[in-house]
């Protein structure tokens, strides 16, 4: 062990030396189902001043290999192999050592900032926090330089008036400079080494871009380094240098950003580079001029369609949709896209009666939901389908996939057992799924696979009106785009009308073929989705559409310019 | 991946474990390992001693429970362990082996009866009150609330004056303990499935189910039950010693079955309570370590389960046993 040696070797940073290095790293898992090779041969380096991504899917060993470099691992892992940062081996040095590594010469940004940050304590003091664990030059620091410093930290990280920020506590934060504090805590000590698992997973697209440009600024004016874990392909092509693919463990390929968009060399990212959604191709509205499916009838119509939900005592109450008119035609899918909080979910959940409309008209099938009864709407639920977002969650855990694809139909038809089993096998084969899954548990599927089910079951009984809530936002690209391909096909086959919420505006083209904009709980845009995404005429869609990352690095570094000149910095 | 139609007759799904590693128990052994085991072990191992002698109490105990003579003529009062009577005599003259292991069947009977009607109730009532909420929830909660005000013991005593008038038959003492047991423990099952409900309500599964139109009550039988009631064999192998002690309190106090009617633990231990100073042992030690051994076992088995059903408490194979949930869903993903 060289203990030692990180102390001594503390001057300038060599350009040439590698920042972190790990050599074939190897971590398994005792489980309840015996060893699990989280990471089964990792080599992989950092050079100083550089982002370098690690991808892959869930699964992949992608975050084992993130929270190995900071000495992370829960005890049930066993690690072999070397992670070298300044020449310390961070599987082998001493737990004090550890501490002193953390912080000082690597830090990590966490994914969800909300939890990341300790509710009852102010920013400043959580970034002084780890300022005053380390000593420098032998003494401690005092409670007022930490403070200090941590004020100049919440600077470099663009918080407008620091010194007042400094004292406020997190919940006085968004979540983008929630964001911003968590990395302004990891930049306190100036580690050579940001480790950032998913650091824009949680947060709206507008906010990504902000936070992608924080990390860039970072990386171009004080030359730290940055291992980057995330799994969307837009991210990396904005930011990293370079980029290594993980599967099940291993590296796949590795290679510079660009090379790796432009020529994958090996199959596996082939099929993952060609699963993600690309802004602008493959629209389901390619090439039309006029709204489609507008000669059936209209079975969903709002008008000016208010959804309150009660404040606590003597607090207003949340209007999370406000004064929203829209109409879903039969054929028709209708794609709604928002950020967090825009009241897209909320609409749909009004339409399939799980949430009470407070104002103006939501009429579904022409039942009027302002005050609807369940009694008087149970005849019509048979004709809408609702697929969930969460397909592991959706599904009762102690009924097997055909009981749940039949309850529907034992439901409101009242079929013959074997009736009901027929009707499951036709609809797990029209969502490509072997019939003999009807007697799984929904824990046997894999998640792509729930989801199919999941389909089924909404299309059990025929529905005139689909409802999907972020269908595939839970899913892994690859996954992603086998269910919308599924999803366009079926949707083309038995023609009901669609309303698809999602927050992703790529998916939202790909399938939707008049699209509706939502911001804070109105709808600033609906158009055509091909134009609405090629030339957008409200601010906040250009903002939007600027804002998300395409999977391309030189496309995107085109868009980040736009992007920077539309919000006139 | 494995999502081909395949024409042929496909293989059933793989099905779970086969139904006997799947039972609370023997599942829970078959999981741990260590001292976690060896806990569980001696649980089960005091535990089936004490179901195995309330089984066969007729078959084990040499005289019956309120036998004081037999054909070669009354019982010596207070006679040391040896001879015709293993385990020494009272100073009623009843043999104390034979009222040991018939007291085992008064305390079986009465935490099955005890746990079966809480359980019961508790879960009905849980299940309404956290799945309507309103005022029904409201007056439940309130109702619980106060219950738990009451120390445990002393509304035993008064729901036993109140339910068998000083009654003393078999079943008229046990269903009188049973069912003071039981007012103490229905608050415990309510809240616990109150919580469940409240919790799973809100679970997109049955919400889905609410979108395809399924009435209430299919909702609360179909999908809320089955998936809120995993906690209860652990409540109910805890709430088993709680009923044991509540049960010797009641006997202890004087508010058991009597003599006659039926061997009861806490009884014998009340009347024991003047041998102790005189140097009569025998009379106090086997009904209370009786006691101790029948609480301690379950109380383990209770615990043990606690702990194995919780991944980041389970103990594993390998080194360390904290921490392992994460390990645990990626060893769910393939």
């Amino acid at each position: 062990m060289t203990i030692n040696l990180g102390n001594i070797s503390d001057g300038p940073r060599d350009a040439g030396a590698p920042v972190l290095d790990i050599e074939r790293l190897k971590v398994t898992f005792a489980t309840d189902a015996g060893d699990v090779h989280a990471v089964k041969d990792v080599s992989l380096d950092v050079k100083a001043g550089e982002v370098l991504a690690i991808v892959g899917e869930s699964g992949s060993g992608k975050t084992v290999t993130a929270k190995t470099i900071l000495g992370l691992l829960p005890e049930t892992a066993t690690s072999s192999g070397t992670v070298l940062i300044k020449g310390n081996n961070v599987i082998s040095v001493s737990p004090a050592t550890l501490r002193k590594i953390r912080g000082r010469d690597v830090a990590m940004v966490f994914q969800e900032p909300s939890t990341a940050l300790n509710p009852v304590f102010t920013v400043g003091w959580q970034i002084a926090e780890g300022i005053r664990a380390h000593a420098v030059d032998g003494h401690r620091i005092s409670a007022k330089e930490a403070k200090a410093r941590a004020t100049e930290a919440l600077r470099k990280v663009g918080i407008p008036d620091p010194e007042i920020r400094v004292n406020y506590y997190p919940h006085q934060l968004s979540g983008g400079q929630k964001q911003r504090v968590v990395i302004a805590a990891a930049l306190a000590l100036n580690p050579g080494l940001i480790v950032a698992d998913e650091p824009t997973t949680a947060l709206d697209v507008t906010v990504q871009a902000e936070i992608l440009q924080l990390l860039r600024d970072l990386r171009d004016k004080y030359g730290t380094s940055i291992v980057l874990i995330t799994h969307n392909m837009g991210v990396v092509a904005d930011l990293a240098d370079r980029v290594v693919v993980m599967y099940q463990g291993d590296v796949v390929e590795e290679a510079s950003a660009r090379t790796l968009f432009a020529e994958p060399k090996q199959d596996y990212t082939k099929k993952l580079l060609a699963a993600v959604p690309h802004l602008g191709r493959d629209s389901a509205s390619e090439g039309a001029t006029a709204r489609l499916h507008q000669g059936g009838k209209v079975l969903v119509e709002a008008k000016d369609l208010t959804i309150e939900f009660p404040g606590r005592l003597g607090t207003p109450g949340f209007k999370a949709v406000n004064g929203v008119s829209f109409t879903v035609s039969e054929n028709e899918v209708f794609g709604l896209v928002g950020e967090s909080g825009s009241g897209k979910s909320t609409i749909g959940r009004a339409i399939a009666g799980l949430n009470r409309v407070t104002g103006g008209s939501l009429k579904v099938f022409g039942y009027e939901m302002l005050g609807f009864k369940e009694r008087s709407f149970k005849p019509l639920r048979k004709d809408i389908g609702f697929v969930f977002q969460d397909p592991a969650a959706s599904f009762n855990p102690h009924l097997t996939v055909g009981e749940c694809i039949a309850e529907p139909l034992l439901i409101h038809t009242h079929p013959s057992p074997e009736q009901a089993r027929l009707r499951v096998s036709q609809l797990l084969e029209s969502v490509q799924l072997p019939a003999s899954y009807a007697a799984r548990y929904p824990h046997e599927l894999s998640g792509g696979q729930r989801q199919r089910a999941s389909l089924a079951r909404s299309l059990a009984l025929n529905p005139r009106l689909l409802i999907a809530d972020e269908p595939t936002s839970a899913l892994d690209v690859s996954v992603q785009a086998k269910v919308l391909e599924l999803f366009r096909d079926i949707q083309e086959e038995y023609g009901f009308a669609a309303l698809f919420i999602s927050h992703d505006l790529a998916v939202v083209d790909m399938l939707s073929h008049w699209v509706g904009v939502l911001f804070k709980g109105r709808l600033v845009e609906q158009g055509i989705g091909s134009q609405i995404m090629g030339a957008p005429s409200q601010d906040y869609t250009k903002r939007l559409i600027a804002s998300l990352p395409v999977p391309d690095p030189e496309e995107q570094a085109l868009r980040r310019e736009a992007h920077r000149a539309l919000l006139g910095t | 991946m494995s999502e081909t139609t395949t024409a042929a007759v496909p293989p059933p799904a793989p099905r779970k474990a086969p139904l006997l590693d799947r039972l609370p128990v023997t599942s829970h052994i078959r999981q741990s390992v260590g001292l976690q085991r060896t806990m569980l072990l001696i649980g089960i191992t005091l535990t089936g001693l004490f179901l195995l002698a309330a089984m066969f109490a007729p078959l084990l105990a040499p005289y019956g429970y309120a036998q004081i003579s037999d054909a070669a003529g009354t019982f010596p009062a207070q006679a040391a362990p040896g001879g015709k009577h293993p385990w020494g005599t009272t100073v009623g003259g009843y043999d104390v082996l034979s009222r040991v292991l018939w007291g085992s069947q008064t305390a079986a009977t009465v935490i099955v009866v005890s746990v079966a009607m809480s359980i019961f109730v508790g879960v009905a009532l849980g299940l309404l009150s956290g799945y309507f909420g309103g005022w029904l929830d409201r007056v439940l909660v309130v109702i619980a609330d106060a219950i738990y005000a009451f120390p445990s013991l002393l509304l035993a005593i008064v729901m036993s004056i109140v339910i068998s008038q000083g009654q003393s038959s078999f079943w008229g003492g046990i269903l009188a303990c049973s069912i003071s047991i039981t007012v103490v423990f229905v608050p415990q099952y309510f809240r616990v499935i109150r919580a469940e409900t409240i919790r799973l309500k809100a679970e997109p599964f049955v919400e889905s189910a609410m979108v395809v139109g399924a009435s209430s009550w299919r909702i609360m039988g179909r999908h809320i039950f089955k998936n809120a009631t995993r906690t209860l064999p652990l409540i109910f192998t805890l709430n088993s010693s709680e009923a044991i002690l509540t049960l010797a309190g009641l006997g202890f106090l004087g508010f058991g079955i009597e003599p006659t009617s039926a061997a009861e633990w806490g009884f014998d231990l009340n009347k024991a309570l003047a041998d102790a100073s005189s140097g009569i042992w025998w009379t106090g030690v086997f009904p209370g370590v009786a006691i101790v051994l029948t609480v301690l076992g379950l109380t383990l088995v209770g615990e043990s389960m606690n702990d194995l059903n919780d991944p980041r408490l389970r103990g594993r194979r390998a080194a360390g046993n904290k921490r392992s949930g994460k390990a645990k869903t990626k060893a769910g993903r393939p």
